[in-house]
């Protein structure tokens, strides 16, 4: 039962990991089209934002993890469970982490980019040693948040039956008729997130030089 | 040689004309101030010669190299990025709120722009900047962030980042104005110091006293247009026209 669900342990971690990998990075272009000039560009990401933040991410991940077969009547294979689940996570979080983005850039005030223009700095070079060191300061706390949302919404691969931490709690569960696999899920994702907590508070203290 | 020298600058806001037929050139060593009632086109013109606006018409040139012109049907055209990136070396800007880089120490803010926009090595860079922050009474404040100085302190350090980039002229709109009344004098020390080194300005003020001891000709705006400029006392003390004497008097009445 515990080698059970250390394993169920390693793939949530690994689920969050690999969310966090793909959706962090995701995001900023996803922020840029929502800020482009280009309207249809524009038009198209707040789209996609509004539907990945109004709908239910257990929804979407259905909708992932079904769509090769009913769209392309591609078989469902067991692999692509996990591959589903990092998809529709990465997808979903890249959105709220885009507006989390945008809200940061557009909080920076014009006066730095025009410090920086007169400066001559190009347009490339005020974004990544001007505005964006100013932005991952001010995005922290919303950011640890989603992050902390997250580690709990690893959960959800249980829709599909990824053997993730709480899929696997739940079959030892009802298998061996107790309620200990359940407590230490519980305590697996309060530990979980209090490390997260904590370094994310070391990254903010790392960053409190200055104001 | 005129370092600024600005032809009949037009500029408009949503239809609105802020800027009607301002022509306005700036010899070399020469200290301008501007004043001028609140809204009447100051800052909007100061922005057209740092290239942060656009003009709609009128031609911009720096030392005899053209930066805008206008074309065959009278709409001003930029020259290419390249040449008004050369353009933008010539000139540096001062700002009423500072806009210094918080998450920079005050070294870094003066050095970054030469090592990255003018690739100067680090060393050179702040052989520089320690030099600027000498001059400026700030050599132990290098280590600093912004948000730790006052700020007359913050005034200077951007008035010595503006100095690294080497400029042949200096624009300031309104840089006491964010400050205690007591910390204008250490900027206007400044200012004068790099008057009598020959440095160009052009320095939109509202403190007479600032334009009379700095100002080698002094500037009154109005509603767009450049109503009257001469001397100090020429101007402050003795205006000839209607509106630069309202203006005046209602300063002295505050
Ligand atoms: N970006 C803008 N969009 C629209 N209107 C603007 C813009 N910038 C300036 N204006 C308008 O242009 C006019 C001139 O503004 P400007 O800031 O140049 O005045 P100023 O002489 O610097 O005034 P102050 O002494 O208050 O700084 C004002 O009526 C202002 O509202
Ligand atoms: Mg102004």
């Amino acid at each position: 039962m515990l080698q059970q669900l250390g394993m169920g342990m390693l793939t949530s971690v690994l689920i969050f990991t690999l969310t966090l990998l793909g959706a962090l990075p995701l995001a900023l272009p996803i922020a840029f089209g929502r800020m482009s000039r280009f309207k249809p560009l524009s038009m198209l990401m707040r789209v996609y934002i509004s539907v990945m933040r109004g709908t239910p991410l257990m929804l979407q991940l259905l909708v992932v993890y079904f769509a090769p077969w009913f769209v392309f009547k591609i078989p469902l294979s067991n692999g692509y469970r996990f591959y589903a689940v990092i998809i529709a996570f990465v997808l979903n979080y890249a959105a709220y982490f885009a507006e989390i983005y945008r809200a940061g850039i557009e909080s920076i005030p014009k006066g730095q980019y025009e410090a920086a223009e007169v400066l001559g700095y190009s347009k490339r070079q005020t974004f990544s040693r001007i505005i964006f060191p100013q932005m991952v300061k001010r995005i922290l706390p919303p950011t640890t948040n989603e992050i902390i949302t997250l580690v709990k919404d690893t959960s959800l691969a249980f829709a599909i039956g990824v053997l993730e931490m709480f899929t696997l709690s739940k079959q030892i569960a009802s298998a061996e008729k107790s309620m200990v696999p359940y407590a230490a899920a519980a305590v697996f994702y309060y530990i979980f997130n209090a490390v997260v907590a904590w370094a994310m508070e070391r990254i903010e203290h790392k960053l409190s030089y200055y104001r | 040689m005129n370092v600024l020298e600005i032809n009949n600058l037009k500029k408009s806001f949503d239809g609105r004309e802020v800027l009607k037929d301002i022509s306005l050139s700036v010899k070399e060593g020469e200290v301008v101030a501007i004043i001028g009632p609140s809204g009447s086109g100051k800052s909007t013109l100061l922005r057209c010669a740092t290239l942060l606006e656009t003009m709609d018409g009128g031609s911009l040139s720096y030392l005899g190299e053209s930066a805008a012109a206008p074309d065959a049907s009278g709409k001003t055209v930029y020259r290419d990025a390249a040449k008004l990136k050369e353009i933008r070396s010539k000139f540096g800007l001062v700002f009423q709120n500072f806009n210094l880089f918080p998450h920079y120490s005050v070294m870094k803010n003066i050095t970054d722009a030469p090592i990255t926009v003018q690739k100067k090595s680090k060393a050179e860079a702040e052989n520089t900047a320690r030099s600027l922050l000498a001059k400026m009474g700030l050599s132990d404040r290098a280590d600093a962030y912004p948000y730790q100085l006052s700020g007359g302190e913050q005034q200077r350090v951007s008035i010595a980042r503006a100095l690294a980039m080497g400029p042949k002229m200096l624009f300031f709109d309104e840089p006491t104005s964010a400050l205690d009344p007591e910390l204008t004098g250490e900027i206007l020390h400044v200012i004068q110091a790099l008057a009598r080194e020959n440095m160009t300005m052009l320095i939109v003020t509202h403190e007479m006293a600032f334009a009379r001891s700095v100002a080698d000709r002094v500037i009154f705006m109005a509603g767009g247009v450049i109503v009257e400029e001469g001397t100090a006392e020429q101007v402050i003390d003795d205006p000839q026209n209607e509106r630069t004497r309202v203006f005046l008097a209602k300063l002295t009445r505050e």
